[in-house]
């Protein structure tokens, strides 16, 4: 009973680290029709970018606050120079693309930050709380985490629903001709959603880095989680994304904790291929069949 | 009808003289070259296979995989499996026909649900196949070997092997070089097979498909039958490529088969341009050519032998973004689209 608890705690600690990330391909991929693969090493070499300013004496929230303007900025620059000339062509240009730049991130952060394993410190305790005598796995960063993409997630449904830039970037997202018709400059609502997108990467990545071990590789596989979390939901539902996060945050830890941790990301292809195959249209969205 | 048949005769008999050429520059490049460069020459080729295999599948029918490091991984397992034994139970070239063979069975299964899905649900999909198949071997580490992997004991070259190398060459067959051959020569069957099968009525029916789905259906070709069909095409080869690494490298490992490989096959095919043999080949040779000169370059700049060696992709993935950026039809196609403006001919979007 006690393992049950802990690997559900785990799952859904997890699972909301999931979400964010699978919030971030979502944001983008509502917007501009790309599955940014590049995602993970974008986030990857701002937890780097943190890492390099708490390593050299400053505080840990500090290097959060630079590698989240950091994410934000990579976002901007990557949208604006790299992907603006392959929107709205064929789809496979932007595959190609994301994972060329997918290398070129990786390749950079191991030549300038070493390919080594380094471990990026928590700002909160990462020993489980106690409940009664019985040490549960939830940790202090832990119930960081689940707050801090709380917070962020809130905080995007302000901005999008309450918000004039908000409401702008939607247009620009429904119909780019119409709402350019109707004076939104499109091209920079693209801009800033590839950045809102990019700072929740690295957000999630941040998540994931506290209390253990980074490298150049250490986000490879939560692009293929956030992926799938973003199919559960339907690819195109923020909502859906985030519970499509916490279902495969709990599914993948039930994966690890009773099966083997080795078969995690194999339970993560099974789920997007019977999804992809059964549910194309994702778990909760409603209305028109979509291809996939 | 005849005249039909004549062409495609002269289609296959220049695809085999060009194979017949092939098997001469390799005799005489692999004769020339000492056992350090017979081991480089291997891995081109294993890149090579498995690099035309996706060539036709991404620029012949429009698919993207990057799961081919996984199927690759599945024909060195088999490959490491049938040759445990000093005796295995069957000679080598049995070996690549069932390291094949099995690779294609699992492709045909991918393919079925890969034929469903379209650009980044494909590539989605794909790139996690890439991530969990290590994970299988690890898991199931009593028969596969777990984070060690399984040895790979490569049974000597036949006698009659050898004297008839003796007498081509006029050297002993060193092991290394036995593999090359064997590498070699399973590119050249697998470059003729792809070569004339794209040149077929199967290879027009994928092109089709590829250029536009609607008018294909409509001209009564099926789409899903198209799409898997070319998935356990490529399939199989990379399976071919997965046993000519494991018999080169003589271990098959989870950390062979990473994300890395099956990227680094996606940057060969986009290097040499998608859709073309002769392109994914000169793909596969800057990759294994490429990144000695690059690292020694960044040694002699001054950075660690690690830092250095991650130059090269550095260099790959730049290329890439570029090439898509700059010239979508790739590094081949552009040449090739330069050589039509200077007024020359050839036939069109063909491989060769």
């Amino acid at each position: 009973m006690q393992q049950f608890v802990n690997t559900v705690l785990g799952g859904l600690t997890l699972g909301m680290v999931y979400a964010a990330f699978a919030l971030a391909l979502v944001l983008i991929w509502r917007s501009t029709r790309i599955v940014n693969f590049a995602q993970a090493p974008m986030a990857m070499v701002t937890t780097f970018i943190a890492l390099q300013i708490i390593e050299a004496g400053h505080s840990y929230w500090l290097g959060f606050a630079a590698a989240l303007l950091a994410g934000l900025v990579l976002g901007a620059v990557v949208e604006r120079v790299l992907i603006r000339p392959v929107e709205g062509k064929a789809e496979i240009n932007a595959v190609i693309l994301t994972l060329g730049l997918f290398i070129v991130i990786h390749a950079l952060a191991a030549v300038i930050f070493g390919n080594r394993y380094r471990s990026f410190p928590a700002a909160f305790g990462i020993r489980g709380i106690e409940v009664g005598d019985t040490t549960i796995a939830l940790t202090g960063f832990g119930i960081f985490t689940i707050v801090a993409v709380l917070v962020v997630m809130g905080l995007l449904v302000l901005l999008f629903r309450f918000t004039d830039v908000g409401l702008r970037m939607r247009a620009a997202a429904f119909n780019q001709e119409v709402a350019r018709l109707l004076g939104v400059r499109v091209g920079r609502m693209l801009t800033l959603g590839w950045a809102l997108a990019s700072l929740v990467g690295s957000l999630a990545g941040l998540l994931i880095a506290g209390g253990s071990l980074v490298h150049p590789g250490y986000m490879d596989s939560v692009v293929v989680y956030g992926f799938v979390a973003a199919v559960l939901g339907g690819l195109d539902s923020p909502g859906g994304a985030v519970v499509g996060g916490l279902l495969l945050g709990l599914s993948l830890s039930l994966v690890s904790g009773y099966v083997g941790s080795q078969l995690v990301a194999l339970a993560a292809l099974a789920i997007l291929m019977v999804v992809l195959l059964l549910r194309p249209q994702g778990l909760f969205a409603q209305g028109r069949e979509r291809r996939v | 009808m005849t005249r039909a048949l004549s062409r495609a005769g002269a289609v296959l008999r220049s695809h085999l003289v060009l194979a017949v050429l092939g098997v001469v520059v390799i005799v005489a490049v692999l004769t020339a070259v000492g056992d350090f460069r017979a081991v480089q020459l291997t891995q081109m080729a294993y890149l090579g296979i498995a690099a035309g295999g996706l060539t036709v599948l991404t620029g012949l029918n429009g698919q993207i995989s990057l799961g081919h490091g996984a199927l690759m991984a599945v024909g060195a397992y088999t490959t490491a499996l049938l040759l445990q034994d000093d005796e295995p139970m069957l000679p080598l070239l049995g070996v690549l026909v069932a390291a094949t063979l099995v690779t294609l069975v699992v492709g045909a299964a991918i393919g079925v649900a890969a034929a469903r899905l379209h650009g980044p649900y494909l590539a989605g999909a794909t790139l996690a196949l890439a991530v969990a198949v290590p994970g299988i071997a690890l898991y199931f580490g009593d028969t596969l070997g777990g984070e060690q992997g399984l040895r790979v004991r490569v049974p000597d070259a036949p006698d009659w092997v050898l004297d008839l190398a003796f007498f081509v060459t006029g050297q002993d067959l060193t092991p290394s070089k036995y593999v090359a051959y064997l590498g070699w020569f399973t590119l050249v069957v697998a470059y003729v097979g792809l070569a004339n099968l794209s040149r077929s009525r199967v290879g027009r029916r994928w092109r089709a498909v590829r250029d536009d789905e609607v008018a294909a259906e409509v001209a009564g070709i099926g789409l899903g039958r198209a799409r898997v069909s070319a998935f356990v095409v490529s399939a199989a080869a990379a399976g071919a490529a997965g046993f000519v690494m494991a018999v080169s490298v003589r271990l098959a490992a989870p950390s062979g088969f990473s994300l890395t490989l099956s990227l680094t096959l996606l940057t060969a095919v986009v290097l040499g341009g998608l859709g073309t043999l002769t392109g994914a080949l000169a793909g596969a040779a800057l990759l294994t050519f490429l990144p000695d000169v690059i690292t020694d370059a960044g040694v002699s700049a001054g950075l660690d032998d690690i830092r250095a060696a991650e130059l090269a992709p550095l260099l790959y993935g730049l290329v890439m973004v570029a090439v898509i950026l700059l010239a979508p039809s790739g590094l081949v196609g552009s040449l090739r689209t330069a050589w039509h403006r200077l007024g020359h001919t050839t036939s069109k979007g063909e491989p060769s």
